[in-house]
């Protein structure tokens, strides 16, 4: 799907992480591999430290603990508020939906109208288009609420994942305001979903005590059904495939550059996949920040709005800034949006105790 | 150049006669993250950038194929 947007901007963002740590170097050892060839990936890879969730956290604790947060210093008043919508790959339950915990425990009016999505990599695009679309119907406020602990699906003896995967979330108001056009790009091949999967826990194949069971499935990683899993090459390649044209054909439809935009802010699988990103579709590195991994982990749908946040926070509080977003990965979907962020109101990273 | 990849193999899999297999991946001597340390160590011992869309199997599958993959993005013997 191509289509554009016009009149809506983001006014603040929030981003919530974790306390605890966790240190490449001190987890070399879970691994089946000798410590040597894994300490190799650190550089190349970018592995370093990520923020990790309790065992006892889940996304609606991010969220309330940064609503809050915002409510307290007065970023916005809860009536301003008319939307909740919350992307995530992991639910506090099946029933009810984060959103309607957040509205509850923030003390959200009842005509707020809440809904989650389920969504990884390209959650923040999506979650963007939902946004949009609500503003259509609406003076007030939307917030958008991205968060993952995706350390609690995948194994600690799983080397391709564990050491990227980083727990946080991110909250991003948005309203109606000014003229601005916004380009929007959506891809998606189901059939290639298998790539990244979480095999047990849902319907098709609830957990047991046998989804549990951790085994080497033939890579040297000990993982159980239960356990997040990626085709490493097949994702690779995905991304190499489909995301450099894709660019190109999004700069040709609208008669732009990668030199007419001030920031590349894109998913963040691993500093390798980005770097050969960057090269291939001709971006300049050093408008594209690559160094969510190796400091908090991928934070799936929420790596976007915090990648802009860490490494962009000053230049998207004083000025306005052509952003390309791009995101891609589970699904397996890709897509591109172009606009313009800036002269925000709010814009913080803060560390809760979850 | 065939001798100074062997030898980069060797490095990042010791455990393993390369010699001995006629396809590197297919036999299971290198696996993905393999390949990316392997890249890492071509792109810098030869001055080059492997393009992403190379980074395939095949590519990666003997010492020639790696050779020529060096080749054919700019490296010199």
């Amino acid at each position: 799907m191509i289509t554009k947007f016009r009149g809506k901007k983001i006014t603040s963002m929030l981003g919530i992480l974790p306390e605890t740590v966790g240190l490449f170097d001190d987890e070399v050892n879970n691994y089946s591999f000798p410590p040597k060839q894994t300490m190799r990936l650190k550089k190349i890879m970018g592995y370093d430290r990520h923020r990790l969730a309790k065992d006892t956290s889940t996304v609606s604790d991010f969220a309330v603990y940064g609503l809050r947060y915002m409510l307290e210093n007065k970023w916005i008043k809860k009536e301003e508020i008319g939307a909740v919508i919350t992307v995530t790959l992991c639910p506090d339950h099946f029933v009810p939906h984060i959103s309607n915990i957040v509205q509850d425990k923030c003390g959200l009016d009842t005509d707020v109208m809440c809904f989650d999505i389920a969504q990884g990599c390209c959650g923040f695009l999506v979650g963007l288009m939902q946004a949009f679309m609500v503003l259509d119907h609406t003076d007030k406020k939307v917030l958008l609420i991205n968060g993952d602990v995706l350390s609690h699906k995948v194994s600690k003896k799983d080397r391709n994942d564990y050491p990227l995967i980083g727990d946080a979330a991110t909250i991003t108001v948005l309203e109606n305001g000014g003229d601005d056009e916004i380009y929007y790009e959506m891809h998606t091949d189901g059939s290639r979903g298998k790539a990244l999967i979480i095999p047990a826990g849902a319907f098709r194949m609830p957990s047991n005590p046998d989804t549990g069971v951790m085994a080497d499935l033939g890579d040297g990683n000990f993982r159980s059904l239960d356990n997040m899993t990626m085709d490493g090459s097949e994702v690779f390649n995905f991304v190499q495939v489909e995301v450099p044209p894709m660019l190109e054909n999004a700069f040709k439809r609208e008669n732009m550059t990668v030199d007419d935009f001030d920031w590349f802010l894109f998913h963040q699988p691993n500093r390798f996949m980005l770097q050969k990103l960057a090269e291939k579709a001709g971006l300049p590195q050093d408008k594209l920040p690559m160094n969510l991994v190796e400091n908090f982990g991928n934070p799936s749908g929420a790596s976007i709005p915090m990648t802009a946040i860490y490494n962009c926070r000053d230049s998207l509080i004083n000025s306005e800034n052509k952003c390309c977003l791009s995101a891609f990965g589970s699904g397996l979907a890709w897509g591109v949006v172009f606009m313009n962020i800036g002269k925000l109101d709010y814009c913080d990273l803060i560390e809760s105790d979850l | 150049m065939n001798s100074d990849i062997l030898s980069m193999l060797e490095e990042i899999k010791p455990e393993f006669d390369f010699n001995d297999s006629e396809d590197f991946v297919m036999d299971g001597l290198l696996d993905s993250f393999d390949i990316i340390t392997l890249i890492s160590m071509l792109e810098e011992k030869y001055g080059i950038t492997i393009d992403g869309l190379d980074i395939v199997p095949e590519n990666f599958s003997s010492l020639d194929s790696i050779a020529n993959l060096v080749v054919k993005s700019g490296g010199k013997a």
